[in-house]
């Protein structure tokens, strides 16, 4: 790794990790999956599976919380404090300045999901539960899920507000979770045209419902090893190409 | 190969919705020579923040060129050799000082044991010693710039740009860091610098650009500029009687018992004081009046090509205000 990126996404990190709302968040995130246990005592039916259904849900919702929040500001930031002067006038190009960011955000939700999943980890052994193979599996998937938020919000954050980001990813991400009823609908339309306009769409807009094997994992349920890979590929390519836009755009902006 | 060489810059920016076109920069040609200070002067707006962030290719020129010691200064290469302070900066204030410049360094590629070697002796030399472990959003503007020099000059550059360094600088600040260009001189290396206060500029500076409205209306050796300047030349003299010398020169005012005439540069000074002596007088001082560098730079501002600016004298010939900076005595 060129020595400009790994500097970059080490202070990106460090800028995180010593930001008191990514502790806040992840303090919250633990705190509701650990409260899953208080829900399947007032829930009828199986106590672990309400456990791991809600405490994972917890999870998924704080990490998500914390990867637009700290993407939506990321360059913007550095832009607005106009600390990236003092990166871009050194010998790192643009590309370099947004690899890096995006590896430090990377690292970032590495180090918060993996902190909430050995929480989690070790309460559902507390609680009875052993090892399940396919809860690390939901974490890898939910890992790639982020990495595919935290491209997105960091495509928006280089060339809008932090607010019209927020609106931007959090729409991109309630959409991608719709996507299967999106699929369906374009079927119904008459005009060819339009049919093709939506399969476009379809292919452009984030997919992230492919991430979410929840309900595979706590009903313990199959999970098809193909589309596993499929997911991790897709989501190596979305990252990539959402990165590569931003870097187009990144490289045409002007510091006034 | 110059330091730095700058051919027909432009840059122009839109404004109110794209339909408004602003030319910030009007063809900027300029040149740095390896080894001087060079002082890039211009009242607020005049571009001199512009180019600047046009040579650290922050803002890209509509046409021109900007070459670092003979490489187009968009280069990895070119930038390897640069040390740039922005103006007002402003450095990540979750971060101590050696955290940062720590960072820094890393941009360059400088080895961790080698950058912390550097770093402690940098953090010694701008006067930051004791504050390297203090967070950044502690610092006052005085130190956050100092800071700012200590990161340009990370890498060892052969070419330091910096631009408005003595803001928010203290009078004892403002000394130390014009002894460290200085210094930077002596080891060889290049500044460019930008500023509006004159009095910093004209204690260091070997060459001079003065911009405004997006154009360099003067360039040259400090020295040179100041020398074809001659504004008046002053005559002190006493022991003669009023009325003759009002004969020999109307134009007089009298302080401390001394008469002291005002002359136009091209008078015939030798008759003047020849008509003094003769007349019984003496000769105190003859003090050819040369322009400063601010008196050039309001020249330029106001338009007049080498005249005595307002700021200083009335342009009558009637003598200057003793009050004002430049009524010498």
């Amino acid at each position: 790794m060129k020595p400009g990126i790994r500097g970059i996404a080490v202070n990106t990190f460090r800028e995180s990790a010593r930001n008191k709302m990514f502790y806040l968040l992840v303090f919250f995130g633990i705190l509701f999956a650990l409260s899953s246990k208080l829900v399947s005592f007032l829930t009828l039916g199986d106590a672990m599976k309400v456990l791991k259904d809600t405490g994972l849900a917890a999870i998924n919702f704080f990490c998500v919380l914390i990867a637009i929040f700290t993407g939506i500001n990321l360059v913007y930031k550095e832009i607005e404090k106009k600390t990236v002067f003092n990166i871009l006038s050194k010998p790192v190009s643009r590309d370099e300045f947004i690899a890096g960011k995006f590896l430090g955000l990377a690292l970032t939700m590495l180090t918060a999901l993996g902190a909430m999943a050995v929480i989690f980890f070790a309460f559902v052994a507390v609680s009875g539960g052993g090892f399940d193979l396919g809860i690390l599996l939901y974490f890898v998937m939910l890992y790639l899920e982020l990495l595919v938020i935290v491209a997105i919000s960091l495509l928006f954050s280089s060339f809008t507000t932090p607010i019209l980001s927020f609106i931007f990813t959090v729409s991109l991400y309630l959409i991608g979770h719709v996507m299967w009823t999106y699929n369906e609908f374009k079927d119904y339309l008459a005009i060819p045209l339009w049919r093709a306009f939506t399969q476009g769409l379809y292919y452009l807009l984030p997919n992230l419902h492919k991430f979410n094997i929840k309900n595979e994992v706590v009903l313990g349920m199959a999970i098809d090893p193909w589309s596993v890979l499929f997911s991790v590929l897709y989501a190596l390519a979305y990252v990539l190409a959402v990165l590569a836009l931003t870097v187009l755009i990144f490289r045409r902006r002007e510091f006034q | 190969m110059k330091a730095l060489e700058i051919k027909g810059l432009k840059k122009s920016f839109r404004s109110n919705f794209l339909i408004r076109k602003y030319n910030i920069l009007k063809g900027i040609d300029l040149d740095v020579e390896k080894g001087e200070i060079y002082g890039f002067l211009g009242p607020n707006g005049a571009g001199k923040t512009t180019t600047i962030k046009c040579i650290m290719g922050l803002l890209s020129p509509d046409a021109g060129e900007v070459q670092v010691d003979g490489r187009p200064a968009d280069t990895a290469a070119a930038r390897q050799r640069i040390g740039f302070l922005p103006e007002n900066p402003y450095f990540y204030d979750y971060l101590t000082a050696r955290e940062f410049l720590l960072f820094s360094a890393s941009l360059f590629n400088i080895p961790e044991k080698e950058a912390r070697d550097k770093v402690a002796a940098l953090i010694h030399r701008v006067g930051l010693s004791g504050h390297e472990d203090l967070k950044l959003r502690k610092f006052s503007k005085g130190m956050i710039q100092r800071l700012g020099v200590a990161q340009a000059l990370v890498n060892d550059p052969d070419l330091l740009i910096l631009d408005e360094p003595f803001s928010g600088l203290d009078p004892v600040g403002r000394k130390d860091l014009r002894l460290l260009i200085l210094a930077l001189r002596e080891q060889g290396k290049t500044v460019f610098f930008s500023s509006h206060i004159l009095q910093d500029m004209e204690l260091m500076v070997d060459r001079v650009g003065i911009i405004l409205d997006g154009t360099i209306r003067r360039q040259g050796k400090l020295s040179e500029l100041v020398a074809r300047s001659t504004q008046y030349v002053e005559v002190v003299c006493d022991r003669i009687d009023r009325r003759e010398l009002a004969r020999i020169h109307p134009d007089s005012t009298v302080r401390d018992n001394q008469f002291i005439l005002t002359l136009a540069s091209d008078a015939d000074v030798n008759l003047v004081v020849e008509s003094i002596i003769h007349n019984g007088g003496r000769i105190l001082a003859v003090n050819p009046v040369k322009m400063t560098l601010e008196d050039i730079f309001f020249s330029e501002m106001t338009g007049g090509a080498n005249g005595i600016p307002t700021s200083r004298s009335n342009g009558t010939g009637a003598p200057p205000d003793p009050a004002t900076p430049g009524g010498k005595p």
